[in-house]
């Protein structure tokens, strides 16, 4: 479904040139559930952002379903891939109600019976229609970033990118939202490319994971490996110990990768 | 400095309430709060909103109108914390309770280099020279296991990383020699690695010094593993207490809701469990 | 919809519903929650009061005014305030309580005008600056600075100058020289918009450009133009008394209240009334819109919050 090639990206220019992503290469089939994976600065919400078409400035292949993606995308291609962003404060806009949130996506596509399809998308996510003429601030983290998913189901694409989905909610809340991510999931046989910092999660959402580090894909494995604490990478490793909890010998044999 | 004797715990509160008047009515944000503390590492758990940053700054009397403090024992070091002035208060801040915040791009003033900061904060609190601050701040930045501390010690906030702002941010909180340190979300915004290895140094810091610490976090995990004590907060109260070992055989539904909904790198694609708010545990219990 | 309208109490209750029914009762749900917030700051509610007042006064000038604003009287000249004449009359026997009544329609006009004229030429120019950026943005902003370089009365001046007076050829110098300061805002708000995620959102979902600028952009921009506008509207007030008292504005015998002043002060150490009365009202005018601007900054713009 995605096929992502050589991708590299650059920021900035002349003497301060960032190279966020280098020869990232990776593949997700359909209805997989892909997980990308790596601390801050490590590239991967920027080759998820590049897949989305937010990033002009990327060298290499991106092909989604079977079609080789330009610098700029059109339509078609965002009824296919929807995104879902880290920060649900952040990723409504503040003076529109749920209802004109949910409207836009139908009114950009030109499609019909809008009414029926932001009942079903606020059913979909577990919210009733009386949080249809709310604004965001009057909805909690949880709510909003259900309205987010809703927003983004409401084109009934086939791959859903998530940055971080759940990074900025409370522990039960986010147990809530993974639910309905692997519920839509199964539901819909969607394809899922998830970017976070937390190792459980990919391990719980994902079927395969990349682990990234400093713009590079270190590794690629089942979840299979990581959950029986065997993988090959040594930065892997260190992750999966670091994710474990507080350890003072752990802290101890920390190594830096960065350089690497 | 001195020491406590041993029946007499570093800071004892007891029935520590916070309000908030609001247009539409006081929000109760800490609703009596009870827990001692020694020379020991202690974890506030808890979600958003559950009050436990409140209860932190209420510690320091940090919290500003239209909020209200009150409570029936506010004890630090025999000290009554709620009896005595601003400028006293003012003494015992940073001098003997420091406090560590979430993201040191805030708590660090920008236009000053590191090292000034933290030998200001050596100097307000001891009669020395100049150049006695300088190599005791160079110590510091050696002792949070900054590797080049000269360096740092002429840089500019911004111009160093999150963990390096955080290192020195607890450097500048410890310079002083303070008996409690109230660390409020100090890793949250560091990578998983950087915040090991953040820990690690407070770890070391707060048992050679024989410090009291207070450990604000909503990650569960973390304050297992890195306390000896955690309490668990909820709606404004304490709902459980427990040696951080014993976490996992939690007793109150919350804390073991809590802990259900974490998804685990062992334990894939089951449906993660749903915390259920049961009203009862806004409740006052008896005393845990 | 009737036994919700039935007392203020329950019309309350339906504007602040958690849940509103519809895109209109949350719409005026939000806007009931700015007014009661405006409604605490007893300054902007003064500022609001008077320019109610003008308003109402503007409407209603031929039914308020006591006499004709152009009928000459020369028996009556130069009366000072008094029953009759309720702020004197000036050198051709003119009620000048009546033509300051009547020049307040004219100020409106003005204002109203150069509104229209500036608040979406500003606010186009900025946001699609701010939201484009590159060569585009370069230019229009380059464009701007040069008008934001002219001053504005003397910029009004050549212009009406070159055109002939008149209140329309006032109007156009006026905005001419009080866009920029339009653009320049939007931009800068824009800017900090462009980058967040509800605009990538947005664009994740197909939307073009200029739907991003109409229907994203600028309602965020909005409340600071109009607070901005409204803070603007004493000094198009200024600027068109100016014009109008050195004669290149409004022309005789309209009652234009900074041509009135420019006529009353041949008079004003013996006849003091005949500049002051309509000083005083283009000061309060002027006090007025102020203190409004203020009062919706505090309420709309969430920076100043």
């Amino acid at each position: 479904m995605i096929e992502v090639e050589d991708l590299s990206v650059t920021f900035g220019r002349h003497t301060s040139v960032v190279r966020a992503v280098r020869q990232a290469t990776f593949r997700v089939g359909e209805g997989e559930s892909f997980g990308l994976v790596g601390e801050s600065g490590s590239g991967k919400s920027t080759v998820l952002r590049a897949v989305a078409g937010l990033i002009e400035n990327w060298s290499g292949a991106i092909t989604v379903a079977g079609r080789q993606q330009g610098r700029r995308r059109d339509r078609a291609f965002y009824k296919r891939v929807q995104m879902v962003f880290q920060d649900p404060y952040g990723s409504l806009h503040p003076r529109h109600t749920v209802d004109r949130i949910l409207v836009e996506p139908v009114a950009i596509h030109r499609l019909d019976t809008a009414d029926r399809r932001i009942e079903r998308a606020l059913a979909d996510v577990g919210l009733g229609s009386r949080f249809r003429y709310r604004y965001p601030h009057q909805l909690s983290g949880g709510q909003r970033q259900r309205i987010a998913i809703a927003r983004a189901l409401i084109l009934e694409p086939r791959v859903l990118l998530l940055d971080e989905p759940t990074s900025s909610l409370d522990v039960s809340v986010q147990a809530e939202i993974l639910n309905l991510l692997q519920r839509l999931r199964r539901e819909r046989g969607l394809t899922y490319l998830l970017v976070t910092h937390n190792l459980a999660i990919v391990a719980h959402m994902c079927e395969r994971v990349a682990v990234m580090n400093a713009g590079r894909i270190v590794e690629a494995l089942d979840v299979g490996v990581l959950r029986s604490e065997n993988p090959t990478h040594p930065y892997t490793r260190q992750l999966l110990q670091a994710s474990k909890g507080y350890d003072r010998e752990t802290a101890r044999g920390l190594v830096d990768f960065a350089d690497a | 400095m001195s020491a406590p004797s041993p029946d007499r715990p570093l800071l004892a509160v007891e029935g520590l309430r916070v309000d908030f008047a609001s247009p539409v009515g006081t929000i109760h944000a800490v609703r009596g709060v009870n827990f001692s503390l020694g020379r020991e590492k202690v974890g506030i758990v808890g979600e958003s909103g559950s009050g436990k940053s409140v209860t932190g700054r209420a510690i320091l009397r940090l919290i500003a109108a239209p909020g209200a403090v009150s409570a029936q024992r506010l004890e630090f070091d025999g000290i009554d914390l709620m009896g005595i002035d601003e400028r006293a208060m003012r003494s015992i801040r940073g001098a003997r309770i420091a406090m560590v915040m979430q993201d040191p791009k805030f708590s660090l003033n920008p236009v000053m280099t590191v090292g000034r900061q933290i030998a200001e904060a050596y100097l307000v609190h001891h009669d020395a020279t100049r150049g006695e601050a300088r190599s005791r701040t160079l110590e510091m930045l050696r002792a949070v296991r900054i590797r080049d501390p000269e360096r740092v010690f002429d840089a500019y906030p911004h111009e160093v990383s999150g963990g390096m702002g955080q290192r020195a941010m607890i450097a500048m909180m410890l310079i002083p020699g303070p008996d409690l340190l109230i660390a409020d979300e100090p890793t949250s915004a560091l990578d998983v690695t950087v915040q090991m290895q953040v820990l690690s140094i407070v770890d070391d810091l707060v048992t050679a010094r024989g410090m009291g610490l207070i450990f604000i976090s909503h990650d569960l995990n973390l304050v297992a593993s890195f306390c000896d004590r955690v309490l668990v907060m909820y709606g404004g109260r304490i709902v459980e207490e427990c040696r951080a070992s014993e976490l996992r055989a939690a007793r109150h539904p919350y804390t073991q809701g809590l802990l259900a909904a974490l998804p685990r790198i062992d334990d894939a694609g089951r449906e993660l469990a749903v915390l259920q708010r049961d009203p009862a545990w806004l409740e006052p219990s008896e005393r845990l | 919809m009737s036994a919700r309208l039935d007392s203020p109490a329950s019309t309350r209750q339906w504007l602040l519903a958690e849940t509103p029914s519809s895109r209109l009762q949350a719409r005026l749900g939000e806007a009931y929650l700015a007014w009661r917030a405006f409604r605490t700051n007893p300054l902007a509610m003064v500022g609001l009061g008077i320019v109610v007042a003008l308003l109402v006064v503007a409407a209603l000038a031929p039914w308020i005014a006591t006499h004709s604003p152009v009928t000459q009287d020369l028996t009556a000249r130069l009366l000072p305030p008094g029953a009759v004449y309720w702020f004197g009359s000036d050198e051709l026997g003119r009620d000048i309580f009546s033509r300051v009544v009547h020049g307040a329609r004219i100020t409106l006009t003005i204002v109203v005008l150069v509104v229209i004229l500036v608040a979406p030429v500003g606010l186009l120019v900025g946001t699609i600056a701010g939201y484009i950026g590159g060569w585009l943005e370069t230019a229009l902003m380059r464009v701007t600075d040069v008008f934001l370089a002219f001053p504005r009365l003397i910029l009004a001046l050549a212009f009406v100058a070159a055109i002939g007076p008149g209140i329309e050829n006032a109007v156009i110098a006026i905005a001419l020289t009080a866009w920029p300061p339009y653009a320049r805002i939007a931009r800068a708000e824009t800017i900090t918009i462009r980058g967040s995620d509800f605009i990538a959102a947005a664009r994740v979902q197909g939307a073009s450009r200029a739907r991003i600028i109409w229907r994203y952009v600028m309602p965020l921009c909005m409340p600071s133009v109009i607070v901005r506008v409204t803070l603007d509207m004493a000094g198009i007030i200024l600027t068109a008394a100016g014009l109008g008292f050195l004669g290149l504005g409004a022309q005789p015998p309209s009652p234009e209240w900074g041509a009135m002043i420019s006529a009353g002060r041949k008079f004003i150490l013996d006849q003091w009334w005949v500049a002051t009365m309509p000083g005083l009202a283009i000061f309060v005018v002027s006090l007025g819109f102020n203190l409004l601007g203020d009062g919706l900054r505090d309420v709309l713009d969430p920076k100043q919050r």
